[in-house]
């Protein structure tokens, strides 16, 4: 789990080009959207993408990305949960 | 650039002498009428473009081939023509044909055109051929946004004041508000103003990635839309000073009394939750045409189904409104969202709203959104109609709003 | 007529324009078929959350758009209007190359969104919380002159004060390389190195101690070598000038074969005034013209001429009206008269 997490987080980095971050800045626990990483609604769409193409996990509707993307602990859980690569 | 004739203080009306339109409810003004009259949608499947989402979208698409376009133009076989370009010479040309213009060049004319997608339906087919097929290069310079409004100047022989406005959905109405401000200022005497869009892979793949368009026939203003539907089009409107319009007896179809752009500097796509923008937009337009709200009749509202769009411009109006909301319908379940030439499609519509004294049926409504409860007109509905207020907003916040008066 | 003055002038191009302290920029070698632009440190003016999304012309769009605000110490502007040929054209080949290498899956929506040819106006406008009027021009060579007619027009509405006007073009990566192999295909072509950058303004209806104005500014979309010298004429003498008022005049040249139109103008109502150049410092592209208002702008600001610039006969001070002209491939023709 420890190992997706940091995955996440280097992908998300990647993937949203967040220069000034590295993995170390991100807690597990942190809000990914709002006050914490202040991640926006384009974010989610990305990240949508990258469930779909990187963990085989279709959302179709933007509001699922909400609870999903609370935290890196929530998104690693619903991963190791649902994924199909 | 100079004034032409008079530079006194009061400025001329500007009225609108002839249009064009090709959409996908039809080739003609007289085609989109009568769909409009008879409540039908010219959206379904796509046919034109081969795309892995075919099953899960619906566009309007312009019935009409490219190489029917091209023969309706008696283009020579080796031109460089983009779709967008076909779509647009063959609305201008009919929108001038209307105003019954037989030498463009006795009055000082100019033509504005608006599209964001330009010669994307060739660059996205050809991209990788462009280095080594020969026959396709010719679609090199045809890329940018500019190549469609040069084609329909040099075709219609407009040589002088010619441009190019990309605001997004919102560009056709921005001008037709700058071509009506430079016949107001003397500038110009008459201006051929409007858009085109062609669809593409690029806008429908774009749409997908945002999430934005639904796998069903629009549903603009109803609770449960979820997304719109992509179209392609093209619309001028002939807009000339009232005293030559007047002077040569020509038939006056409706005028631009009001215009206004604002932005609503909330989101780079997303519209604000209190709709500032469209308020702006709205408000500056009924200042500049001196009308109270209780005199617009009709609202010919940018109505895109999109979650988003419809719950901001339902609040948008109704502060511009307050509890008189006039009657108001989405003319995109007709067409579908077209993009740049959207302002100008819907401007056909609200000349023919004027004309016919009809507000025309915003298709596939059936429960109001909760937050705001705004009902939209859902059968053809003949009234007296003064006054038409149309809305077009777009991505990076753009947001315009004419007013298209009878009299 | 109200007057149109220019209250800042900030570019960003090949040149190190944008901090320079001198304006004395030296020939691009016409060995480099692609001048890039020389950068500012976009940090100091985006902050990192808006910046991660965009792309290079949006960057310099947005740099010279800020800085030219703090030159004119303007915070919000009346309106935007900002003009770009080619538009963002780097998102567009980002998002295209997606489509064509996934075959339409997993498309991300980010490069989509910014390429859109009103981005750079947008996030102007939002990075200012700017709710004003606010447009975009994508006509070719004409895109930025149509950005000041729409300024100018707005001042003489009374509908702004003072606007806020550009043009931006980014080269891209791989569009340009295809029209370069067309042009380099014909020994008729272009000569100049194609290139990139933002020139923006703040412009103002109100006069300013040693503002210089835009007094007139001419499009014409199609016209012929003979055309262009009656039409200058009648520019003229609108504007109550004859050439031999015209302390310096300005010319696109870029070595294709359609310099004709500027070479016929020089050696006819030109003959004798100072002539220039600036496409050889700075490359071609659609809104270059951008530039040579802002190296215009200098000149008669510091009464100094590039030698880089000067085509023929010297100059002599006081620098007072200067006049530009520019066209591409023959067509889409403009003139700009400004003076100090």
């Amino acid at each position: 789990m420890n190992e997706l997490k940091l995955e996440l987080k280097e992908k998300i980095i990647e993937q949203l080009n967040l220069e000034e971050f590295t993995v170390t800045d991100i807690d597990d626990d942190d809000a990914l959207f709002g006050d914490g990483l202040g991640l926006d609604s384009i974010d989610a769409l990305e990240l949508i993408v990258m469930l779909d193409k990187d963990y085989g996990i279709q959302l179709t509707d933007p509001k699922e990305g909400k609870e999903v993307f609370q935290s890196i602990t929530v998104l690693a859980n619903y991963i190791a949960e649902h994924r199909t690569k | 650039m100079q004034n032409t004739e008079q530079n006194n203080s009061t400025s001329c009306r500007v009225a609108i002498t002839g249009m064009g339109i090709i959409s996908a409810i039809g080739n003609s003004v007289e085609e989109n009428l009568a769909s409009l009259l008879k409540a039908e949608t010219g959206i379904g499947s796509i046919s034109q473009i081969e795309t892995i989402h075919s099953e899960n979208i619906k566009v309007g698409e312009v019935k009409l081939l490219n190489v029917e376009l091209q023969s309706h133009l008696n283009l020579p076989k080796d031109n460089n023509f983009t779709r967008t370009s076909l779509l647009g010479l063959y609305a201008a040309k009919e929108a001038v044909k209307n105003a019954e213009i037989e030498d463009i060049k006795s009055h000082k004319t100019g033509l504005i055109s608006a599209t964001t997608i330009g010669g994307m339906d060739k660059t996205e087919q050809h991209l990788k051929q462009f280095e080594t097929d020969a026959a396709v290069q010719k679609y090199i310079n045809s890329h940018h946004a500019g190549d469609s409004t040069q084609k329909i100047a040099d075709a219609l022989g407009i040589t002088d004041f010619v441009t190019t406005i990309s605001t997004a959905c919102s560009s056709a109405t921005n001008a037709i508000m700058l071509g009506t401000r430079l016949i107001k200022a003397g500038q110009l005497e008459r201006v051929i103003v409007g858009g085109t869009d062609s669809l593409s892979k690029f806008t429908i793949n774009g749409f997908k990635t945002l999430m934005l368009q639904s796998e069903e026939l629009c549903k603009p203003f109803d609770a449960n839309r979820n997304g719109l539907n992509l179209g392609e089009a093209a619309a001028y409107l002939v807009l000339e000073a009232e005293p030559i319009a007047k002077k040569e007896n020509k038939s006056i179809l409706g005028y631009v009394s009001g215009y206004g752009n604002a932005n609503d500097a909330f989101h780079q796509t997303a519209s604000s939750d209190d709709g500032e923008g469209a308020y702006l937009a709205m408000q500056k337009a009924l200042k500049i045409s001196n009308l109270e709200t209780s005199k617009i009749d009709y609202i010919n509202a940018h109505g895109t189904a999109t979650p988003n769009n419809d719950l901001s411009e339902s609040v948008a109006i109704k502060r511009v409104f307050d509890n008189n909301i006039p009657d108001f319908s989405s003319t995109k379940a007709f067409t579908g969202h077209t993009l740049a030439a959207a302002g100008a499609v819907e401007a056909v519509f609200s000349v023919l709203a004027l004309q016919e004294q009809k507000v025309f049926p915003n298709l596939n409504f059936k429960t109001e959104i909760s937050e705001t409860g705004l009902i939209p007109t859902t059968k053809l509905k003949p009234k007296n109609i003064n006054h038409v207020l149309s809305n077009s907003f777009g991505f990076g916040g753009n947001c315009s709003t004419i007013i298209l008066s009878k009299e | 007529m109200k007057g149109c003055y220019i209250h800042s002038a900030v570019s960003i191009s090949a040149q190190d324009s944008f901090d320079a302290k001198s304006f004395d920029f030296k020939i691009l070698e016409n060995t480099v078929e692609k001048a890039t632009a020389i950068h500012p440190n976009y940090r100091d003016f985006i902050p990192p959350a808006a910046s991660r999304r965009m792309a290079t012309g949006v960057k310099m769009g947005v740099t010279a758009a800020k800085r030219a605000l703090q030159l004119a110490n303007l915070e919000q502007p009346d309106a935007i209007i900002t003009g770009s040929g080619m538009g963002c054209i780097e998102d567009t080949e980002k998002f295209l190359n997606s489509i064509i290498a996934n075959n339409e899956e997993f498309l991300t929506p980010t490069p989509f969104i910014q390429s859109t040819h009103n981005t750079v106006g947008a996030q102007i406008a939002l990075g200012l919380k700017c709710k004003a009027y606010n447009n975009t021009f994508v006509h070719g060579s004409l895109s930025f002159e149509s950005a000041l007619i729409d300024a100018k027009q707005l001042f003489q509405e009374n509908e702004a004060q003072n606007i806020l006007v550009g043009g931006v073009e980014e080269l891209g990566k791989e569009f340009v390389d295809y029209v370069l192999m067309m042009e380099t295909s014909s020994n008729q072509g272009i000569k100049v190195p194609f290139g990139e950058g933002a020139s923006f303004f703040v412009l103002s209806s109100e006069p300013k101690l040693g503002a210089v104005n835009i007094h007139d500014i001419e499009t014409i979309s199609l016209a012929s070598e003979n055309d262009i010298i009656e039409r200058m004429k009648v520019f003229l003498s609108n504007n109550n000038l004859t050439s031999e008022k015209v302390d310096a005049i300005i010319f696109g040249n870029n070595g294709d074969s359609f310099d004709s139109y500027y070479n016929n103008l020089a050696s006819t109502l030109f003959e004798e005034n100072t002539q220039l150049q600036y496409k050889n410092i700075s490359g071609e592209f659609y809104t270059v013209s951008a530039f040579g208002l802002f190296m215009a702008t200098k000149i008669l600001e510091e009464q100094k001429i590039p030698s880089a610039m000067l085509i023929k006969n010297s100059f002599k001070k006081p620098l007072k009206n200067i006049l530009l002209y520019n066209q591409f491939k023959g067509r889409n023709h403009s003139f700009m008269l400004i003076s100090k």
